[in-house]
Protein backbone atom coordinates (compact mmCIF):
# COMPACT_ATOMS: atom_id res chain seq x y z
CA UNK A 1 0.00 0.00 0.00
CA UNK A 2 1.25 3.50 -0.77
CA UNK A 3 1.41 6.23 1.80
CA UNK A 4 -1.52 8.56 1.50
CA UNK A 5 -0.18 12.01 0.92
CA UNK A 6 -1.78 14.84 2.86
CA UNK A 7 -1.87 18.19 1.13
CA UNK A 8 -3.00 21.56 2.37
CA UNK A 9 -6.46 21.22 0.83
CA UNK A 10 -7.06 18.12 2.89
CA UNK A 11 -5.80 19.82 6.04
CA UNK A 12 -8.23 22.65 5.36
CA UNK A 13 -11.09 20.21 4.94
CA UNK A 14 -10.31 18.29 8.13
CA UNK A 15 -9.89 21.56 10.00
CA UNK A 16 -13.27 22.70 8.76
CA UNK A 17 -14.91 19.41 9.80
CA UNK A 18 -13.32 19.76 13.24
CA UNK A 19 -14.29 23.43 13.42
CA UNK A 20 -10.67 24.48 13.80
CA UNK A 21 -9.38 27.75 12.46
CA UNK A 22 -5.77 27.42 11.30
CA UNK A 23 -3.38 30.14 10.26
CA UNK A 24 -1.38 29.54 7.10
CA UNK A 25 1.76 28.68 9.05
CA UNK A 26 -0.26 26.24 11.15
CA UNK A 27 -1.63 24.68 7.99
CA UNK A 28 1.85 24.17 6.73
CA UNK A 29 2.97 22.72 10.03
CA UNK A 30 -0.04 20.36 10.20
CA UNK A 31 0.51 19.15 6.68
CA UNK A 32 4.05 18.23 7.52
CA UNK A 33 3.23 16.62 10.83
CA UNK A 34 0.29 14.63 9.50
CA UNK A 35 2.46 13.30 6.72
CA UNK A 36 5.09 12.30 9.24
CA UNK A 37 2.49 10.42 11.24
CA UNK A 38 1.21 8.61 8.17
CA UNK A 39 4.68 7.68 7.11
CA UNK A 40 5.39 6.31 10.54
CA UNK A 41 2.20 4.28 10.54
CA UNK A 42 3.09 3.09 7.08
CA UNK A 43 5.93 1.06 8.50
CA UNK A 44 3.26 -1.44 9.52
CA UNK A 45 2.75 -2.17 5.87
CA UNK A 46 6.10 -3.89 5.80
CA UNK A 47 4.63 -6.71 7.88
CA UNK A 48 3.19 -9.78 6.24
CA UNK A 49 -0.50 -9.78 7.32
CA UNK A 50 -1.94 -12.11 4.71
CA UNK A 51 -2.96 -14.84 7.16
CA UNK A 52 -3.90 -12.65 10.10
CA UNK A 53 -7.54 -12.01 11.06
CA UNK A 54 -8.52 -8.34 11.19
CA UNK A 55 -8.71 -7.02 14.74
CA UNK A 56 -11.54 -4.76 15.86
CA UNK A 57 -10.02 -3.90 19.18
CA UNK A 58 -6.58 -3.72 20.75
CA UNK A 59 -7.63 -5.81 23.77
CA UNK A 60 -8.55 -9.50 23.62
CA UNK A 61 -11.83 -8.98 25.47
CA UNK A 62 -15.45 -8.92 24.37
CA UNK A 63 -19.00 -8.51 25.69
CA UNK A 64 -18.57 -6.02 28.51
CA UNK A 65 -22.06 -5.06 29.69
CA UNK A 66 -23.97 -3.07 32.30
CA UNK A 67 -27.26 -4.12 33.78
CA UNK A 68 -30.19 -1.86 32.91
CA UNK A 69 -30.43 -0.14 36.31
CA UNK A 70 -30.90 3.59 36.78
CA UNK A 71 -28.03 5.30 38.58
CA UNK A 72 -27.41 8.84 39.55
CA UNK A 73 -27.34 11.67 37.02
CA UNK A 74 -25.62 15.00 37.40
CA UNK A 75 -27.40 17.93 38.99
CA UNK A 76 -28.46 20.23 36.20
CA UNK A 77 -26.37 23.14 37.42
CA UNK A 78 -23.32 20.88 37.24
CA UNK A 79 -24.26 19.59 33.81
CA UNK A 80 -24.48 23.17 32.57
CA UNK A 81 -21.33 24.36 34.31
CA UNK A 82 -19.16 24.32 31.19
CA UNK A 83 -21.78 25.84 28.91
CA UNK A 84 -20.60 29.17 27.46
CA UNK A 85 -24.25 30.17 27.18
CA UNK A 86 -27.35 28.77 28.83
CA UNK A 87 -31.05 29.50 29.00
CA UNK A 88 -34.07 27.78 30.54
CA UNK A 89 -32.03 24.87 31.85
CA UNK A 90 -30.55 24.29 28.41
CA UNK A 91 -27.32 24.79 26.55
CA UNK A 92 -27.63 27.73 24.18
CA UNK A 93 -25.94 27.52 20.80
CA UNK A 94 -26.08 29.33 17.46
CA UNK A 95 -28.62 27.89 15.04
CA UNK A 96 -26.86 26.14 12.19
CA UNK A 97 -29.58 24.77 9.94
CA UNK A 98 -31.87 26.73 7.73
CA UNK A 99 -34.45 25.65 5.23
CA UNK A 100 -35.13 27.11 1.90
CA UNK A 101 -37.53 26.50 -0.95
CA UNK B 1 -48.25 4.02 -9.41
CA UNK B 2 -47.22 6.35 -12.22
CA UNK B 3 -47.50 5.62 -15.94
CA UNK B 4 -44.25 7.27 -16.89
CA UNK B 5 -41.93 6.75 -13.91
CA UNK B 6 -40.99 3.98 -11.49
CA UNK B 7 -40.90 4.98 -7.84
CA UNK B 8 -38.14 3.70 -5.58
CA UNK B 9 -38.43 4.19 -1.85
CA UNK B 10 -36.21 3.01 0.98
CA UNK B 11 -37.01 3.67 4.62
CA UNK B 12 -34.81 4.18 7.65
CA UNK B 13 -36.65 3.74 10.90
CA UNK B 14 -35.20 4.71 14.24
CA UNK B 15 -36.89 3.00 17.16
CA UNK B 16 -36.02 3.89 20.73
CA UNK B 17 -35.53 0.76 22.78
CA UNK B 18 -37.69 0.65 25.86
CA UNK B 19 -34.90 0.28 28.41
CA UNK B 20 -34.81 2.00 31.78
CA UNK B 21 -31.39 3.49 31.16
CA UNK B 22 -29.33 4.87 28.31
CA UNK B 23 -27.24 2.70 26.04
CA UNK B 24 -23.82 3.54 27.49
CA UNK B 25 -24.54 5.01 30.93
CA UNK B 26 -27.01 4.61 33.78
CA UNK B 27 -28.96 7.84 33.22
CA UNK B 28 -32.74 7.35 33.01
CA UNK B 29 -34.44 7.36 29.60
CA UNK B 30 -37.72 8.66 31.00
CA UNK B 31 -39.58 10.93 28.56
CA UNK B 32 -40.65 14.44 29.43
CA UNK B 33 -38.26 15.21 32.28
CA UNK B 34 -37.02 18.76 32.87
CA UNK B 35 -34.27 19.61 30.32
CA UNK B 36 -30.78 18.34 31.11
CA UNK B 37 -31.71 16.51 34.33
CA UNK B 38 -30.84 13.06 32.93
CA UNK B 39 -27.24 13.57 31.96
CA UNK B 40 -23.86 12.47 33.27
CA UNK B 41 -20.23 12.80 32.22
CA UNK B 42 -20.61 9.82 29.83
CA UNK B 43 -23.61 11.06 27.86
CA UNK B 44 -22.34 14.65 27.96
CA UNK B 45 -19.12 13.48 26.35
CA UNK B 46 -16.73 14.69 29.04
CA UNK B 47 -13.10 13.75 28.46
CA UNK B 48 -11.83 10.56 30.03
CA UNK B 49 -15.13 8.73 30.52
CA UNK B 50 -15.88 5.19 29.40
CA UNK B 51 -19.12 4.05 27.83
CA UNK B 52 -20.38 0.60 28.92
CA UNK B 53 -22.97 -1.19 26.81
CA UNK B 54 -26.46 -1.84 28.24
CA UNK B 55 -27.10 -5.60 28.01
CA UNK B 56 -30.87 -5.18 27.89
CA UNK B 57 -30.54 -2.90 24.85
CA UNK B 58 -28.54 -5.56 23.02
CA UNK B 59 -31.13 -8.21 23.85
CA UNK B 60 -33.97 -5.98 22.63
CA UNK B 61 -32.10 -5.31 19.40
CA UNK B 62 -31.50 -9.02 18.85
CA UNK B 63 -35.16 -9.76 19.60
CA UNK B 64 -36.22 -7.24 16.96
CA UNK B 65 -33.75 -8.75 14.51
CA UNK B 66 -35.09 -12.25 15.04
CA UNK B 67 -38.72 -11.16 14.71
CA UNK B 68 -37.84 -9.33 11.48
CA UNK B 69 -36.30 -12.48 10.01
CA UNK B 70 -32.73 -11.20 10.19
CA UNK B 71 -29.45 -13.01 10.54
CA UNK B 72 -27.93 -12.08 13.89
CA UNK B 73 -24.23 -11.61 13.28
CA UNK B 74 -22.04 -13.50 15.74
CA UNK B 75 -19.47 -10.69 15.75
CA UNK B 76 -20.26 -7.00 15.64
CA UNK B 77 -18.67 -3.80 16.84
CA UNK B 78 -19.34 -0.14 17.40
CA UNK B 79 -17.95 2.78 15.43
CA UNK B 80 -17.77 6.51 15.77
CA UNK B 81 -19.75 8.49 13.24
CA UNK B 82 -18.20 11.92 13.27
CA UNK B 83 -20.19 15.01 12.60
CA UNK B 84 -20.41 18.39 14.13
CA UNK B 85 -23.85 19.31 15.30
CA UNK B 86 -24.91 20.69 18.68
CA UNK B 87 -27.25 17.77 19.46
CA UNK B 88 -24.14 15.59 19.77
CA UNK B 89 -22.02 16.61 22.75
CA UNK B 90 -19.07 14.43 21.68
CA UNK B 91 -19.16 15.61 18.03
CA UNK B 92 -19.56 11.94 17.13
CA UNK B 93 -22.34 9.44 17.51
CA UNK B 94 -21.57 5.91 18.64
CA UNK B 95 -23.15 3.74 15.97
CA UNK B 96 -22.35 0.60 14.02
CA UNK B 97 -20.84 0.89 10.57
CA UNK B 98 -19.48 -2.14 8.76
CA UNK B 99 -20.44 -4.87 11.23
CA UNK B 100 -24.07 -4.26 12.29
CA UNK B 101 -25.81 -6.59 14.73
CA UNK B 102 -28.49 -7.83 12.30
CA UNK B 103 -28.57 -8.28 8.54
CA UNK B 104 -30.78 -9.49 5.73
CA UNK B 105 -34.29 -9.63 7.11
CA UNK B 106 -37.68 -8.91 5.62
CA UNK B 107 -41.33 -8.12 6.31
CA UNK B 108 -44.20 -9.30 4.12
CA UNK B 109 -46.84 -6.61 3.74
CA UNK B 110 -50.26 -6.69 2.16
CA UNK B 111 -51.57 -3.85 0.03
CA UNK B 112 -54.56 -4.14 -2.27
CA UNK B 113 -54.71 -7.91 -1.95
CA UNK B 114 -51.11 -8.11 -3.04
CA UNK B 115 -48.41 -9.44 -0.76
CA UNK B 116 -45.01 -7.79 -1.15
CA UNK B 117 -41.78 -8.75 0.59
CA UNK B 118 -39.84 -5.70 1.76
CA UNK B 119 -36.22 -6.58 2.39
CA UNK B 120 -34.43 -5.31 5.47
CA UNK B 121 -30.83 -4.56 4.67
CA UNK B 122 -29.63 -4.19 8.25
CA UNK B 123 -30.46 -3.30 11.82
CA UNK B 124 -27.79 -1.60 13.83
CA UNK B 125 -27.57 -0.15 17.32
CA UNK B 126 -26.68 3.42 18.09
CA UNK B 127 -27.23 6.22 20.56
CA UNK B 128 -29.86 8.89 20.13
CA UNK B 129 -28.88 12.56 19.91
CA UNK B 130 -30.12 15.34 22.15
CA UNK B 131 -33.02 17.58 21.29
CA UNK B 132 -32.67 21.03 19.77
CA UNK B 133 -35.32 23.62 20.30
CA UNK B 134 -34.98 26.46 17.88
CA UNK B 135 -35.46 29.60 19.89
CA UNK B 136 -36.02 33.07 18.54
CA UNK B 137 -33.14 35.27 17.52
CA UNK B 138 -31.32 32.60 15.55
CA UNK B 139 -30.31 30.52 18.52
CA UNK B 140 -31.04 27.00 19.64
CA UNK B 141 -31.53 25.47 23.07
CA UNK B 142 -30.14 21.99 23.61
CA UNK B 143 -31.53 19.36 25.97
CA UNK B 144 -29.29 16.29 26.29
CA UNK B 145 -31.79 14.11 28.19
CA UNK B 146 -32.48 12.12 25.04
CA UNK B 147 -28.80 11.92 24.12
CA UNK B 148 -27.63 8.34 24.63
CA UNK B 149 -31.07 6.71 24.53
CA UNK B 150 -30.63 3.32 22.83
CA UNK B 151 -31.87 3.16 19.25
CA UNK B 152 -32.10 0.55 16.60
CA UNK B 153 -31.98 1.80 13.04
CA UNK B 154 -33.86 -0.49 10.67
CA UNK B 155 -32.89 0.07 7.06
CA UNK B 156 -34.94 -1.40 4.22
CA UNK B 157 -33.77 -2.34 0.77
CA UNK B 158 -35.08 0.03 -1.92
CA UNK B 159 -37.98 -2.39 -2.43
CA UNK B 160 -40.89 -0.04 -1.80
CA UNK B 161 -42.73 1.27 -4.84
CA UNK B 162 -45.53 3.44 -3.47
CA UNK B 163 -46.42 5.64 -0.48
CA UNK B 164 -49.16 3.16 0.47
CA UNK B 165 -46.64 0.33 0.57
CA UNK B 166 -44.39 2.49 2.70
CA UNK B 167 -47.06 3.06 5.32
CA UNK B 168 -48.15 -0.58 5.20
CA UNK B 169 -44.55 -1.59 5.93
CA UNK B 170 -44.30 0.92 8.77
CA UNK B 171 -47.56 -0.18 10.37
CA UNK B 172 -46.46 -3.78 10.26
CA UNK B 173 -43.04 -2.94 11.65
CA UNK B 174 -44.56 -0.89 14.46
CA UNK B 175 -46.97 -3.68 15.28
CA UNK B 176 -44.17 -6.25 15.52
CA UNK B 177 -42.02 -4.01 17.72
CA UNK B 178 -45.02 -3.40 19.98
CA UNK B 179 -45.72 -7.11 20.28
CA UNK B 180 -42.09 -7.68 21.21
CA UNK B 181 -42.33 -4.88 23.79
CA UNK B 182 -38.89 -3.65 22.80
CA UNK B 183 -40.09 -0.15 21.93
CA UNK B 184 -43.21 1.77 22.84
CA UNK B 185 -43.25 3.10 19.26
CA UNK B 186 -44.87 6.36 20.29
CA UNK B 187 -44.51 8.51 17.17
CA UNK B 188 -45.73 11.69 18.85
CA UNK B 189 -43.02 11.37 21.51
CA UNK B 190 -40.46 10.45 18.86
CA UNK B 191 -39.80 6.87 19.99
CA UNK B 192 -40.42 5.81 16.40
CA UNK B 193 -39.07 8.04 13.65
CA UNK B 194 -38.83 7.48 9.97
CA UNK B 195 -36.69 8.99 7.22
CA UNK B 196 -37.36 8.13 3.61
CA UNK B 197 -35.17 7.99 0.53
CA UNK B 198 -37.07 8.45 -2.67
CA UNK B 199 -36.22 8.64 -6.35
CA UNK B 200 -37.97 8.35 -9.70
CA UNK B 201 -36.68 6.82 -12.90
CA UNK B 202 -38.27 6.68 -16.32
CA UNK B 203 -40.09 3.37 -16.88
CA UNK B 204 -37.77 0.77 -18.25
CA UNK B 205 -34.57 2.45 -17.12
CA UNK B 206 -32.53 0.14 -14.91
CA UNK B 207 -30.31 2.71 -13.26
CA UNK B 208 -31.91 4.41 -10.23
CA UNK B 209 -32.67 8.12 -10.38
CA UNK B 210 -31.22 10.76 -8.07
CA UNK B 211 -32.79 10.47 -4.63
CA UNK B 212 -33.76 12.91 -1.96
CA UNK B 213 -33.92 12.13 1.74
CA UNK B 214 -37.05 13.21 3.58
CA UNK B 215 -37.08 13.96 7.28
CA UNK B 216 -39.39 15.27 9.98
CA UNK B 217 -42.50 13.18 9.34
CA UNK B 218 -44.18 12.58 12.70
CA UNK B 219 -47.05 10.31 11.77
CA UNK B 220 -47.92 7.65 9.21
CA UNK B 221 -50.17 10.15 7.51
CA UNK B 222 -47.33 12.66 7.28
CA UNK B 223 -45.06 10.03 5.75
CA UNK B 224 -47.62 9.13 3.12
CA UNK B 225 -48.29 12.79 2.34
CA UNK B 226 -44.59 13.70 2.22
CA UNK B 227 -43.81 10.85 -0.17
CA UNK B 228 -46.78 11.72 -2.36
CA UNK B 229 -45.73 15.36 -2.44
CA UNK B 230 -42.14 14.44 -3.25
CA UNK B 231 -43.20 12.14 -6.09
CA UNK B 232 -45.18 15.01 -7.59
CA UNK B 233 -42.33 17.46 -7.13
CA UNK B 234 -39.68 15.19 -8.65
CA UNK B 235 -41.93 14.14 -11.52
CA UNK B 236 -42.68 17.73 -12.44
CA UNK B 237 -38.98 18.58 -12.32
CA UNK B 238 -38.03 15.64 -14.51
CA UNK B 239 -40.85 16.24 -16.99
CA UNK B 240 -39.74 19.81 -17.43
CA UNK B 241 -36.25 18.59 -18.23
CA UNK B 242 -34.84 19.57 -14.85
CA UNK B 243 -32.70 17.55 -12.50
CA UNK B 244 -33.38 16.29 -9.00
CA UNK B 245 -30.71 17.48 -6.60
CA UNK B 246 -29.46 14.93 -4.09
CA UNK B 247 -30.27 16.56 -0.78
CA UNK B 248 -32.11 16.28 2.50
CA UNK B 249 -35.56 17.80 2.58
CA UNK B 250 -37.71 18.46 5.59
CA UNK B 251 -41.47 17.91 5.65
CA UNK B 252 -43.59 20.80 6.87
CA UNK B 253 -46.86 19.37 8.13
CA UNK B 254 -48.56 22.78 8.25
CA UNK B 255 -48.17 23.69 4.60
CA UNK B 256 -47.83 20.06 3.43
CA UNK B 257 -44.65 20.56 1.45
CA UNK B 258 -41.03 19.44 1.62
CA UNK B 259 -38.30 22.05 1.85
CA UNK B 260 -34.61 21.79 1.14
CA UNK B 261 -32.58 21.70 4.34
CA UNK B 262 -29.63 23.84 3.57
CA UNK B 263 -26.85 23.31 6.01
CA UNK B 264 -24.61 26.34 6.38
CA UNK B 265 -21.72 23.93 6.51
CA UNK B 266 -20.22 21.60 3.97
CA UNK B 267 -21.74 18.22 3.23
CA UNK B 268 -21.24 15.50 5.81
CA UNK B 269 -18.14 13.40 5.84
CA UNK B 270 -18.65 10.98 8.70
CA UNK B 271 -15.11 9.55 8.85
CA UNK B 272 -16.30 6.38 10.62
CA UNK B 273 -13.71 4.57 12.66
CA UNK B 274 -13.91 1.81 15.28
CA UNK B 275 -14.95 3.02 18.74
CA UNK B 276 -11.89 2.22 20.82
CA UNK B 277 -13.75 2.60 24.12
CA UNK B 278 -16.08 -0.32 23.47
CA UNK B 279 -15.08 -3.93 23.05
CA UNK B 280 -16.58 -6.12 20.32
CA UNK B 281 -19.93 -7.82 20.75
CA UNK B 282 -20.16 -11.56 20.23
CA UNK B 283 -23.46 -13.37 20.26
CA UNK B 284 -23.17 -17.12 20.71
CA UNK B 285 -25.77 -19.76 19.98
CA UNK B 286 -26.71 -20.26 23.65
CA UNK B 287 -27.46 -16.56 24.18
CA UNK B 288 -29.37 -16.40 20.93
CA UNK B 289 -31.44 -19.40 21.99
CA UNK B 290 -32.26 -17.76 25.32
CA UNK B 291 -33.52 -14.65 23.56
CA UNK B 292 -35.46 -16.69 21.02
CA UNK B 293 -37.39 -18.32 23.83
CA UNK B 294 -38.43 -14.92 25.17
CA UNK B 295 -40.09 -13.89 21.92
CA UNK B 296 -43.82 -13.67 22.57
CA UNK B 297 -46.61 -14.63 20.20
CA UNK B 298 -46.27 -12.34 17.18
CA UNK B 299 -49.16 -10.79 15.21
CA UNK B 300 -49.21 -13.52 12.58
CA UNK B 301 -49.43 -16.34 15.12
CA UNK B 302 -52.04 -14.49 17.12
CA UNK B 303 -54.12 -13.89 14.00
CA UNK B 304 -53.97 -17.58 13.17
CA UNK B 305 -54.98 -18.51 16.71
CA UNK B 306 -57.94 -16.12 16.56
CA UNK B 307 -59.10 -17.86 13.40
CA UNK B 308 -58.35 -21.46 14.35
CA UNK B 309 -59.13 -21.49 18.05
CA UNK B 310 -61.68 -18.72 18.47
CA UNK B 311 -63.42 -19.26 15.16
CA UNK B 312 -63.17 -15.64 14.04
CA UNK B 313 -63.35 -14.76 10.35
CA UNK B 314 -59.96 -13.87 8.79
CA UNK B 315 -60.98 -10.26 8.44
CA UNK B 316 -61.88 -9.88 12.12
CA UNK B 317 -58.65 -11.56 13.18
CA UNK B 318 -56.67 -9.24 10.90
CA UNK B 319 -58.28 -6.06 12.23
CA UNK B 320 -58.07 -7.08 15.88
CA UNK B 321 -54.42 -8.15 15.79
CA UNK B 322 -53.42 -5.13 13.78
CA UNK B 323 -52.56 -3.44 17.03
CA UNK B 324 -51.34 -5.29 20.09
CA UNK B 325 -53.41 -3.11 22.41
CA UNK B 326 -56.62 -3.86 20.54
CA UNK B 327 -55.92 -7.59 20.58
CA UNK B 328 -55.09 -7.41 24.30
CA UNK B 329 -58.37 -5.56 24.96
CA UNK B 330 -60.25 -8.16 22.97
CA UNK B 331 -58.78 -11.06 24.92
CA UNK B 332 -59.42 -9.29 28.21
CA UNK B 333 -63.13 -9.00 27.32
CA UNK B 334 -63.19 -12.69 26.40
CA UNK B 335 -62.04 -13.59 29.89
CA UNK B 336 -65.36 -12.26 31.16
CA UNK B 337 -67.57 -12.97 28.18
CA UNK B 338 -66.82 -16.03 26.14
CA UNK B 339 -68.38 -15.24 22.78
CA UNK B 340 -65.55 -14.13 20.47
CA UNK B 341 -67.67 -13.14 17.48
CA UNK B 342 -70.05 -10.95 19.52
CA UNK B 343 -67.13 -9.21 21.23
CA UNK B 344 -65.39 -8.80 17.89
CA UNK B 345 -68.53 -7.28 16.34
CA UNK B 346 -68.77 -4.66 19.06
CA UNK B 347 -65.09 -3.84 18.98
CA UNK B 348 -64.79 -3.67 15.20
CA UNK B 349 -68.08 -1.88 14.82
CA UNK B 350 -68.96 0.66 17.47
CA UNK B 351 -65.66 0.81 19.29
CA UNK B 352 -63.28 1.34 16.37
CA UNK B 353 -65.79 3.69 14.73
CA UNK B 354 -65.96 5.89 17.83
CA UNK B 355 -62.19 5.79 18.30
CA UNK B 356 -61.78 6.88 14.69
CA UNK B 357 -64.33 9.64 14.94
CA UNK B 358 -62.73 11.04 18.08
CA UNK B 359 -59.22 10.40 16.70
CA UNK B 360 -58.30 8.48 19.83
CA UNK B 361 -55.97 5.55 20.33
CA UNK B 362 -57.21 2.43 22.07
CA UNK B 363 -54.92 3.27 24.99
CA UNK B 364 -57.00 6.37 25.63
CA UNK B 365 -60.37 4.62 25.75
CA UNK B 366 -62.45 5.14 28.90
CA UNK B 367 -64.12 1.73 28.69
CA UNK B 368 -62.56 -1.15 30.64
CA UNK B 369 -62.68 -4.57 28.96
CA UNK B 370 -64.69 -5.93 31.90
CA UNK B 371 -67.30 -3.18 31.39
CA UNK B 372 -67.85 -4.18 27.78
CA UNK B 373 -68.39 -7.73 29.05
CA UNK B 374 -70.89 -6.43 31.61
CA UNK B 375 -72.79 -4.58 28.93
CA UNK B 376 -73.00 -7.70 26.79
CA UNK B 377 -74.33 -9.62 29.79
CA UNK B 378 -76.99 -6.95 30.31
CA UNK B 379 -78.11 -7.61 26.75
CA UNK B 380 -78.13 -11.34 27.25
CA UNK B 381 -80.27 -11.25 30.38
CA UNK B 382 -82.77 -8.94 28.70
CA UNK B 383 -82.04 -5.87 30.86
CA UNK B 384 -81.35 -3.83 27.73
CA UNK B 385 -82.27 -4.32 24.09
CA UNK B 386 -79.57 -4.48 21.44
CA UNK B 387 -80.70 -1.12 20.19
CA UNK B 388 -80.40 0.48 23.61
CA UNK B 389 -77.04 -1.25 24.02
CA UNK B 390 -75.67 1.03 21.31
CA UNK B 391 -76.76 4.07 23.30
CA UNK B 392 -75.27 2.61 26.47
CA UNK B 393 -72.02 1.86 24.68
CA UNK B 394 -71.69 5.41 23.36
CA UNK B 395 -72.35 6.74 26.82
CA UNK B 396 -69.71 4.41 28.26
CA UNK B 397 -67.32 5.60 25.58
CA UNK B 398 -67.98 9.26 26.30
CA UNK B 399 -68.19 9.22 30.08
CA UNK B 400 -66.37 6.10 31.24
CA UNK B 401 -69.35 5.20 33.43
CA UNK B 402 -70.28 1.60 34.15
CA UNK B 403 -73.07 0.15 31.98
CA UNK B 404 -75.34 -0.56 34.99
CA UNK B 405 -74.99 3.03 36.14
CA UNK B 406 -75.93 4.35 32.72
CA UNK B 407 -78.97 2.08 32.44
CA UNK B 408 -80.06 3.16 35.91
CA UNK B 409 -79.46 6.90 35.46
CA UNK B 410 -81.02 7.16 32.04
CA UNK B 411 -83.90 4.76 32.70
CA UNK B 412 -82.91 2.56 29.76
CA UNK B 413 -84.09 -0.70 31.22
CA UNK B 414 -85.88 -2.81 28.64
CA UNK B 415 -89.66 -3.08 29.04
CA UNK B 416 -90.35 -6.80 29.27
CA UNK B 417 -93.57 -6.52 31.22
CA UNK B 418 -96.38 -7.79 28.94
CA UNK B 419 -99.17 -5.82 30.60
CA UNK B 420 -97.25 -2.57 30.26
CA UNK B 421 -96.46 -3.34 26.64
CA UNK B 422 -100.01 -4.37 25.84
CA UNK B 423 -101.31 -0.94 26.80
CA UNK B 424 -98.72 0.77 24.58
CA UNK B 425 -99.38 -1.57 21.68
CA UNK B 426 -103.12 -0.93 21.84
CA UNK B 427 -102.44 2.77 21.41
CA UNK B 428 -100.11 2.08 18.49
CA UNK B 429 -102.75 -0.06 16.81
CA UNK B 430 -105.43 2.55 17.34
CA UNK B 431 -103.23 5.18 15.69
CA UNK B 432 -102.35 2.98 12.74
CA UNK B 433 -105.67 1.59 11.62
CA UNK B 434 -104.73 1.39 7.96
CA UNK B 435 -101.68 -0.77 8.74
CA UNK B 436 -103.86 -3.03 10.82
CA UNK B 437 -106.25 -3.38 7.89
CA UNK B 438 -103.36 -4.14 5.52
CA UNK B 439 -102.18 -6.87 7.85
CA UNK B 440 -105.60 -8.40 8.11
CA UNK B 441 -105.87 -8.23 4.33
CA UNK B 442 -102.88 -10.55 4.19
CA UNK B 443 -99.90 -8.16 4.01
CA UNK B 444 -97.92 -9.57 6.94
CA UNK B 445 -94.95 -7.32 6.18
CA UNK B 446 -96.54 -4.38 7.97
CA UNK B 447 -95.76 -6.12 11.24
CA UNK B 448 -92.25 -4.71 10.93
CA UNK B 449 -93.65 -1.21 10.67
CA UNK B 450 -95.85 -1.74 13.74
CA UNK B 451 -92.92 -3.12 15.78
CA UNK B 452 -91.01 -0.01 14.75
CA UNK B 453 -93.82 2.26 15.88
CA UNK B 454 -93.97 0.51 19.24
CA UNK B 455 -90.21 0.79 19.69
CA UNK B 456 -90.45 4.46 18.90
CA UNK B 457 -93.26 4.92 21.42
CA UNK B 458 -91.00 3.39 24.10
CA UNK B 459 -87.83 5.20 22.99
CA UNK B 460 -86.40 1.86 22.00
CA UNK B 461 -86.82 0.30 25.41
CA UNK B 462 -89.47 -2.30 24.54
CA UNK B 463 -88.33 -5.89 24.29
CA UNK B 464 -88.67 -6.33 20.50
CA UNK B 465 -89.35 -10.05 20.68
CA UNK B 466 -92.15 -9.56 23.15
CA UNK B 467 -93.58 -6.71 21.08
CA UNK B 468 -93.60 -9.00 18.08
CA UNK B 469 -95.41 -11.72 19.98
CA UNK B 470 -98.06 -9.42 21.46
CA UNK B 471 -98.65 -7.72 18.12
CA UNK B 472 -99.22 -11.00 16.31
CA UNK B 473 -101.62 -12.15 18.98
CA UNK B 474 -103.59 -8.91 18.95
CA UNK B 475 -103.74 -8.71 15.16
CA UNK B 476 -104.98 -12.27 14.96
CA UNK B 477 -107.89 -11.45 17.26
Amino acid sequence: MKVMKIDETMVEKVAMLSRLELSSSEKEQMTEQLNDILEYADELNELETEDIEPTAHALPIKNVFREDKVGESLARKDALKNAPQKEAGSFKVPQIIETDE
Amino acid sequence: MLKDYDITIGLEVHAQLDTETKIFCSCSTEFGAEPNTHTCPVCLGMPGVLPVLNKQAVEYAIKAGLALNCEITDFSKFDRKNYFYPDLPKAYQISQFDLPLCEEGYIDVMTDEESVRIGINRIHMEEDAGKLIHAQGGESLVDYNRGGTPLIEIVTEPDITSPIQATAYLKKLKNILEYLEVSDCNMAEGSLRCDANISLKPKGQSELGVKTELKNMNSFKAIEKALTYEIKRQRKLLKEGGKVVQETRTWDDEVEKTFSMRSKEEAHDYRYFPEPDLVPLEVDEAWLQEIKEEIPELPKARRERFVNELGLPEYDAEVLTDSKSIADFFEAVLEEYDDPKTVSNWMMGDMLRLLNEEELEIEEIKIEPVELAQMLKLMDDGTISSKIAKTVFEEMFNTGKKPETIVEEKGLKQISDSSELEGIIEEVLAENQSAVEDYQAGNENVIGFLVGQTMQATQGKANPQLVNEILRKKLAD
